[in-house]
């Protein structure tokens, strides 16, 4: 008989997000994904100064106030049709990178390695023993005995207080835990390592933007950094120093350990490469523009469809014409007033329309956006399969490294089609955070050798036309494609709708009652006890859901669940 | 790499104090604790041990700003039941216990901060939370008028917690108690 499981909200993760399955024979047979929050917080750009507007955007979200700012000034950058100095390309694509850098090592480390680590079993482990296996995986001087040994006692205590603290709500001794003792203790070796390593790759968004979480030198036209090497209070040679150190230190880590655990957990979990497909239709737009007006970049973009690379539709420039007439947002499923079909993101609309929790109706505040009509899966895994398609050797390079660990240390060989799954995303995570450092390292260069040349200029002032004009800002943000969308009219906002991208992984279904792609990715996965449904959340953390991107309270009295019930 | 700090036990230590502004400035009084550090910044200097810390709704990329701190101090909405525009204040245990019983909207990212920060042993020696009750949450960049009108008050408390501290800031001139 089959059973309905409820997981709401799902932990570990930004913002509010609510899965439904349907379970038969162990395995789950449809699933619904529904964002608890609603998303209407664009409603308050109307009316004002276009350059304002990645001032506000970035408080959309906690994690993500970098991205909303940079999208935010590339799209009302675009309406104007400007041209942007090369050094505020390389200082943002500087931060930027800087930024993913951070948030993927917290995605995997404090978000998501706790689906695949059993904290209480480290605690069995022999941390000589656990030392010597880490040393055999990597050249990381924090695997040595005596830190391991410290990491013990320190989570042993934490047990013996009889409270979990940042290790509660997971789901210790599952049976689909299968690390062993000393690996599981190296993990939450790494787990307190990476705590320092993403406050110096935000150390670097920090010197740049002035302060964080809130970056302060965005400007539509440019960076309000003023570049003279030899004064104080401005970007200066001895700032740059700092963070060409900040960028050698973080990349030992991501190189000896980030990619070695993903390798790791990839090589003992080898089943999970074949599970939590879903949508393989993919999108991803380019990033880290190379000149003034973004015709060339650092990363590749495009389209697959259905999985396949051959068919490969690059995206090229900000402003591609192929991207902007593609995208549409359907509100068939969502609360919100519909009946128009799937809008264009410019004569987008969301006025709510609650109807309460309905599986054949209406179930989410997360609208359903499109691509050609298709929903498409955004992220890590659509930027490296883009370079897969594309044969962008910089990213495949990282690739190839990673399945050569996890095969060395699983003796189990990915294709290329295993990337499709849960252990892809985390993968191809890896892989790009990897290829961020190298970006980094590339951009301060640039940046360096830009400035020697004598170009210090960081800013060219905005002009506004009377009457209307409007544009889109995309970013290949951490979590995937983001894109803001502004329409201006004599200086003034006069629409202006952000598609985020984890509006496209936990889209409902669109009008044609096409499932998205967290609610894809479910089905099929088998279920060792539905009372602690732990598969699943691998396979939704895999996206790194960040529901956030507006509000903090909306139902204070909600705890954890998970509902079971008989159909 | 994540050792024990020591210096925290540096006598000549000068203590080291934030003053941390939560919440959503989209969202009407969510935002309360951000405006009230802008007030602070704007209406007074303060000693260097002292700093004001904007905290908006981010969690993780705050542990650099917290970590080995004599004593934090958090403003933010806190949803208690209470009349709009109501202060509360809660110290010690009650404070990561507020954040994880749902008084406060940050209650998932703050508790965890201060979680981390206690596992990896730099924990705030003291936390004090000032609260006031929200009356409206709406997208709106300005302040109800109930909560916009308790702005000053919540400042001297805040000033008042700093000078039992002996770390009282100086009122700019023609600013003091905005």
């Amino acid at each position: 008989m089959g059973q309905r499981i409820t997981i709401d909200p799902i932990t570990r993760i930004e913002g509010h997000l609510r899965i439904e399955c349907e379970v038969d024979g162990g395995l789950v047979t449809s699933a619904w994904a529904s964002g608890t929050m609603w998303r209407g917080v664009e409603q308050i750009l109307l009316g004002r100064d276009p350059r304002d507007a990645w001032a506000i955007t970035q408080r959309f979200c906690g994690v993500c106030t970098t991205v909303h700012a940079i999208a935010s000034v590339r799209a009302v950058e675009n309406a104007l049709a400007m041209a942007v100095p090369r050094n505020a390309q390389y200082i943002r694509n500087l931060m930027i990178a800087a930024h993913a850098i951070h948030d993927e090592i917290v995605h995997f480390y404090h978000l998501s390695a706790l689906d695949w680590v059993d904290v209480t079993s480290a605690l069995k482990a022999d941390p000589e023993a656990a030392s010597r296996l880490g040393e055999s995986l990597s050249n990381w001087t924090g695997n040595g005995r005596n830190e391991l040994k410290a990491v013990k006692e320190r989570l042993a205590g934490l047990v013996e207080g009889g409270q979990l603290g940042i290790f509660t709500n997971g789901y210790w001794g599952h049976p689909a835990m299968k690390l062993a003792p000393e690996v599981n203790l190296l993990a939450v070796a790494h787990y307190l390592q990476a705590l320092d390593v993403q406050r110096t790759a935000n150390k670097i968004v920090s010197i740049l933007g002035s302060k964080t979480p809130h970056i302060q030198n965005v400007a539509v036209g440019g960076v309000s950094n003023p570049i003279a090497l030899d004064s104080q209070s401005v970007l200066t040679m001895e700032r740059l120093l700092a963070i060409k150190q900040a960028i050698d230190s973080v990349k030992t880590f991501v190189d000896e350990v980030y990619t070695v655990d993903v390798a790791a957990v990839a090589a003992f979990y080898p089943e999970w490469t074949a599970l939590g497909k879903g949508i393989t239709t993919y999108l991803a737009v380019p990033d880290f523009p190379l000149d003034e007006r973004g015709t060339s970049f650092e990363t590749v973009g495009g389209y697959i469809p259905a999985g396949d690379l051959a068919a490969y539709h690059p995206i090229v420039a900000f402003g591609d014409e192929y991207l902007r007439t593609n995208v549409a947002e359907s509100v068939k499923h969502s609360w919100y007033r519909g009946g128009k079909g799937a809008l264009h993101p410019h004569a987008g609309e969301t006025i709510a329309e609650y109807t309460d929790f309905q599986p054949a109706g209406k179930y989410s505040w997360v609208k359903a956006p499109t691509f050609a009509g298709k929903p498409a899966q955004v992220g890590p895994l659509a930027r490296v399969l883009m370079a897969a398609a594309a044969g962008h050797r910089p990213v495949l390079d990282h690739l190839d490294r990673l399945l050569g660990l996890i095969e060395a240390v699983g003796k189990v060989k990915v294709p290329l089609a295993g990337l499709h799954s849960t252990m892809g995303r985390h993968a191809a995570r890896a892989v790009m955070c990897a290829t961020n450092v190298d970006i980094l390292a590339r951009q301060w260069q640039l940046l360096v050798d830009n400035i020697a040349s004598g170009d210090h200029a960081t800013f060219e002032k905005p002009v506004f036309p009377r009457g209307e004009v409007s544009g889109f800002g995309f970013h290949e943000a951490p979590r995937g494609f983001l894109s803001h969308w502004v329409v201006i009219e004599n200086g003034v906002i006069k629409n202006y709708q952000a598609v985020v991208p984890t509006t496209w992984n936990a889209a409902p279904r669109n009008e044609q009652d096409e499932v998205g792609p967290y609610e894809a990715s479910l089905i099929g996965t088998p279920l060792a006890d539905p009372e602690r449904p732990l598969e699943v959340l691998r396979t939704i953390h895999s996206f790194d859901p960040c529901m956030a991107c507006a509000v903090h309270l909306v139902d204070t009295t909600r705890r954890e669940i998970v509902k079971v019930r008989a159909l | 790499m994540t050792t024990t700090t020591t210096r925290m036990d540096d006598p000549d230590r000068a203590p080291r104090v934030v003053v941390l502004g939560v919440g959503n400035v989209l969202m009407s009084d969510e935002g309360v604790g951000v405006h009230c550090v802008s007030a602070l910044e704007a209406g007074y200097s303060f000693p260097p041990s002292v700093r004001c810390v904007d905290g908006g709704t981010s969690t993780q990329v705050l542990l650099d700003d917290l970590e080995d701190l004599d004593y934090l101090i958090i403003i933010d909405a806190v949803s208690a039941g209470a009349r709009p525009g109501s202060f509360v204040r809660l110290e010690g245990d009650e404070v990561p216990h507020a954040f994880t019983t749902k008084l406060s909207p940050h209650q998932i990212g703050i508790a965890d901060l201060l979680a981390t920060l206690s596992f990896i042993g730099r924990a705030p020696r003291r936390v004090v939370l000032l609260g006031v009750e929200p009356e409206r949450l709406a997208f709106d960049l300005e302040l109800s008028p109930v909560v916009a009108g308790g702005l000053p008050e919540l400042c001297a408390q805040v000033v008042a917690e700093l000078e039992r501290l002996g770390l009282a800031p100086t009122a700019r001139a023609g600013q003091a108690g905005a």
